[in-house]
């Protein structure tokens, strides 16, 4: 097991540096780092020959790039050129509270998604089955920002009409102070955190829903019955331990993706995320945040990929790494 | 002559799909006495294993539907028993060993841990150690080598032959006095075919228990059964005991199956099969559904379907209005059998 | 040889003139021809049916597959047929009716906006473009996918190994991000620009599982069968695999179709994707921002996409359904 993680670890190391190196090349031509600097009246000429130097711009592109692989071991990701600020601080910012989004929103859809798969695949073609199915295919067909939008609506609408603030529409705190745990942080992230909510409910759901048929209808479970095995632990014992199986994977890939930032849901709800923070630099051409960005949701998605593969793994006896 | 340990009486089992109702056991009734073995020959579709599943009410019940018939095991219907009772019988006094082995055991749980389930279900009070001493004990009388570190392997780690095995541990672990066993062979390789059935027949030497024994393969049943009956579009169309009926069988489809088996001691020029197409089993043909291909019928075949009626005494039993023209007709293993 | 239908769907062979060679008709009117008489008269099903009309009959057997065709056709077919079906231009505005809610007034069914553009009309002519689009990308896309894939799955060694490595390289990037990047930094807002941007990302998830489909049926038996009987390569791949993943293939690609057209809205919404004057769904719904009080601004766009797509969504699962030849069965 330990040599399989090692071999995946040292497998993505050559992924992500192509990966980091093609976007790298990728941004760097297509943006003008010093660009927007040059906008700014107060950067002189001597300036701008100092940022040349030290971000090395007037070095073939390859060294650039190595450069900045080296800055994002030593100086924590380097600075941004627009801001002159280091980007490290902002990212840390940025990741937490989008971790604070997605934990919310999907340790909800997990345990929701879950129970209603399962519930519609015992009592297929009922009624609720039919029901979550159609809010599912919904949820699919839905585009996110609009879903995202709607609420906004609905809610401003609501206090408009009502003067009572329910959930907010926009921001992360009305009070200032970092804290995950208050109210007001909790009605800001309220709204978001319903969007993610159901697009990945309908996810869950729909894999749970089709795993559980899988293996209702199996031969083991078939066998079990024979035996005698009591209803209750034909569903515990053989079917729950199967069916559960693939909806860890999927899970661990839809947060790994999530995490990256949802991008469009934080736009919509100007939400202080890792994937707001990405629009707004990729707006700006700031070079090395968007390089930022990219090459830490690589990595989550890596890492994410490899628990993925690990919990399957030790679920289903019959991968067995080695 | 015993009183029957099961005794099936007009059994009629039929499924809803989205084509029609499928008509897949259609009036069977038959007697099994204890200790004897007991096949059931029939092609895909001839209701052979639904008649079993429906016995431990195995059937899903949408689509599937038991409409009517009894089962009388040991003085109970088992049709008739509620769900906590018929659990009580399955697995114990009544055990299936099915068809594919691959895919009848839980993948993420230990063979032993299952064998181990199938005891204790029935028998919650047994220690752990004493069950797994059985187990192995179960295991090591099927043949599956190395028993004890066999115990904690899961069932990928086992060949298909081995499976089967403990599939057949499985279910003699209560030492059931009814064992069905559905086509036990069907995916298993040739050579491998005969292990399992050498163990089934050892296995039910050493238990006593009536086994019912479904097959395609007539060759096993030449080999294993002591009675037979053979099956066609839901419905029993022959039965006696293996010797008479391979020696002269008395319907039509029992001789177009031998018939179209090759006769290994003898050069064959072409093989005979039963003209016609299978029936389906939602439009089922009027009267004999056998008589759209068969080389006696007649419009009386039409009309009528036949009973399952004594030909030359009362214990070889055909399913054909005009069985009495097959009288002294010999069969093509009719050396061999004799 | 005739082919009769079995209950379960699938089709068989069995001899026309069978011989029962030595057996003497007992009885003086047996025969084959009685034999095939009586047949059809029992009412079994001795039809040749092609795999291809038999999917058919089980397409249209699903009512909402059905009724997503039927939207499709409706909805694309104005979009295609957009100049005649808008009774507007897409730009064209009219500052005298500006912010009208839906009417039936001068034919705004959907209203109007801050400088009087018809909303009907502009959500037309943004059905056209995600039509070209999403049906762009998914054609354009599952060829590639397609073409690589089954090269990749069949021949194996160092091809599949690249392409695995590939298609790794790009599923492991956050595709939004990386979509947005691209089009942010090289995309001028033009629809097919942003149609080839997209469909470089899309192939390679087609190319992994036609590359998947291709591995597990390179080691069926059929295809061992023709290779003994001497098939070259190219043969094997395009008279005996091919066929056999055709129907997961198309499902794969109309299902691609929506999953374009979420992710070019999603793109032109957020401003990188297609910008004005090129029409875009997406576009109009972030036009709409700045008119919350406006419903009808928000909802049409954003509605009609929900429904394309769910439509798309329907039609794809009945195709699964009717292509996918491992039916969940009733043994009898």
């Amino acid at each position: 097991m330990f040599t399989f993680i090692a071999r995946r670890v040292l497998y993505s190391i050559p992924v992500l540096f192509f990966s980091t190196f093609f976007s790298f090349l990728f941004v760097s031509y297509a943006s003008n780092p010093l660009a927007t600097v040059r906008q700014n009246p107060r950067a002189t000429p001597h300036l701008i020959h100092l940022l040349t130097l030290q971000y090395h711009l007037n070095q073939p592109v390859i060294v650039r790039y190595f450069y900045w692989v080296q800055d994002v071991f030593t100086n924590k990701l380097g600075r941004s050129l627009v801001t002159l600020q280091p980007i490290w601080p902002d990212v840390q910012r940025t990741m937490g509270h989008t971790a604070q989004l997605c934990i919310l929103s999907e340790s909800v859809a997990i345990i929701v998604g879950i129970s209603v798969g399962i519930y519609s695949a015992i009592k297929q073609y009922s009624f609720f089955d039919y029901s979550f199915t159609t809010v599912s295919f919904l949820g699919f067909a839905m585009p996110v920002f609009w879903l995202a939008l709607l609420l906004q609506i609905a809610f401003t609408d609501e206090y408009n009409h009502w003067g009572v603030r329910i959930f907010y529409t926009s921001g992360l705190n009305s009070i200032p102070g970092e804290s995950w745990f208050t109210l007001d942080r909790l009605q800001h992230l309220a709204l978001p955190a319903l969007t993610l909510f159901i697009i990945s409910f309908a996810l869950y759901s729909r894999y749970m829903r089709a795993s559980m048929l899988d293996v209702i209808n199996s031969d083991y479970v078939r066998t079990a019955r024979a035996k005698g095995v009591s209803e209750r632990k034909v569903i515990m014992r053989h079917i729950f331990r199967n069916a559960l199986i693939p909806i860890t994977t999927v899970a661990a890939l839809n947060i790994g993706g999530l995490l990256g930032g949802a991008i469009v849901t934080e736009t919509v709800f100007t939400l202080d995320g890792f994937g707001f923070y990405f629009v707004q630099k990729l707006g700006q051409g700031d070079t090395y945040a968007v390089m930022a960005y990219l090459l830490v949701t690589a990595v989550i998605i890596i890492i994410f990929n490899l628990i993925a593969d690990i919990t399957y793994g030790f679920l289903d006896p019959r991968i067995r790494y080695d | 002559m015993p009183d029957p340990l099961l005794s099936i009486n007009d059994l009629v089992v039929e499924f809803k799909t989205e084509d029609g109702v499928v008509h897949a056991v259609d009036g069977v009734s038959y007697d099994l006495f204890p200790g004897e073995i007991l096949g059931i020959v029939g092609e895909s579709g001839s209701g052979k294993s639904v008649s079993t599943l429906a016995l431990l009410g195995l059937i899903p019940q949408p689509p599937g539907r038991i409409v009517s018939g009894t089962a009388m095991f040991k003085g109970q219907d088992l049709l008739r028993l509620k769900k906590r009772e018929l659990r009580r019988v399955r697995g114990n006094e009544v055990a299936m060993v099915f068809q594919d082995p691959m895919t009848s055991l839980n993948p993420v749980l230990t063979v032993g841990n299952q064998l181990g389930e199938a005891i204790k279900t029935h028998f919650p009070d047994e220690k752990d150690d004493v069950v797994k001493q059985k187990v192995i004990d179960l295991l090591t009388l099927v043949g599956v080598p190395n028993p004890a570190q066999r115990y904690s392997q899961y069932p990928h780690e086992f060949s298909g032959g081995m499976r089967q095995r403990a599939m057949i541990a499985m279910a003699i672990s209560n030492s059931p006095s009814l064992l069905i066993a559905d086509e036990p062979t069907t995916a298993l390789d040739v050579t491998i075919q005969a292990q399992v059935l050498e163990v089934l027949k050892r296995v039910q030497q050493e238990t006593d228990a009536a086994t019912i024994l479904i097959t395609h393969d007539l060759g096993i049943v030449a080999e294993m059964c002591d009675r037979v009956l053979v099956m066609y579009a839901g419905h029993i169309v022959e039965s006696g005991d293996v010797a008479t009926i391979f020696r002269s069988p008395r319907h039509p489809y029992t001789i177009g199956l031998m018939n179209s088996l090759p006769k290994l001691t003898e050069d064959e020029e072409w093989l005979e099969p039963i003209t016609g197409a299978p029936p389906s089993l939602i439009n089922l043909p009027p009267g004999c559904p056998f008589h759209p291909r068969c080389f006696l019928a007649r419009e009386r075949c039409r009309q009528e379907n036949p009973p399952l009626a004594a030909v030359e005494g009362s214990d070889h039993k055909s399913a054909c209005h005009f069985s009495e023209e097959l009288i002294g007709r010999k069969s093509k293993f009719s050396e061999a059998v004799a | 040889m005739t082919e009769f239908t079995r209950p379960d769907g699938s089709t068989g062979l069995v001899p026309t003139t069978p011989t029962i060679a030595g057996a003497e008709p007992l009885a003086p009117d047996a025969g084959i021809d009685r034999a095939v008489e009586t047949t059809t008269e029992a009412g079994l099903e001795l039809k040749a049916r092609s795999q291809w009309s038999y999917a058919r009959m089980r397409f249209f057997r699903h009512r909402l597959a059905v009724a997503g065709l039927i939207g499709l056709i409706i909805i694309f077919g104005c979009g295609i047929f957009a100049p005649w079906v808008a009774p507007y231009g897409f730009a064209q505005f009219d500052l005298l009716h500006t912010l009208q809610p839906p009417t039936t007034a001068h034919q705004h069914y959907f209203g109007t906006d801050t400088i009087g553009r018809d909303e009907f009309s502009r959500v037309i002519y943004g059905v056209r473009t995600s039509m070209e689009v999403g049906v762009f990308v998914a054609v354009v896309s599952t060829i590639i996918g397609l073409v690589i894939g089954a090269v990749a799955g069949y021949q194996g060694g160092w091809i599949d190994n690249l392409l695995m490595r590939v298609t790794d390289l790009v599923l492991t990037l956050p595709a939004l991000a990386i979509l947005l990047a691209f089009t942010a930094l090289v995309g001028n807002g033009g629809q097919w620009d942003l149609s080839f941007i997209l469909v470089a990302f899309f192939w390679t998830g087609i190319a992994r599982v036609v590359r998947g489909l291709f591995l597990s049926l390179r080691e069926k038996e059929y295809v061992e069968a023709a290779k003994a009987s001497g098939a070259g390569d190219m043969r094997l791949m395009f008279r005996h695999i091919l066929p056999n993943t055709l129907g997961p293939i198309i499902v794969n690609a109309t299902l691609a179709v929506g999953v374009a057209i979420l992710t070019e809205s999603a793109l032109s919404f957020l401003g990188f994707g297609i910008k004005p004057p090129t029409p875009s769904l997406g576009e109009l719904v972030a036009d709409a921002q700045s008119n919350p009080d406006q419903w009808w601004l928000t909802i049409f766009p954003g509605l009609t996409i929900v429904v394309i797509v769910l439509c798309v969504n329907f039609v794809g699962d009945g195709l699964r359904d009717a292509l996918d030849p491992q039916q969940r069965r009733v043994r009898a």
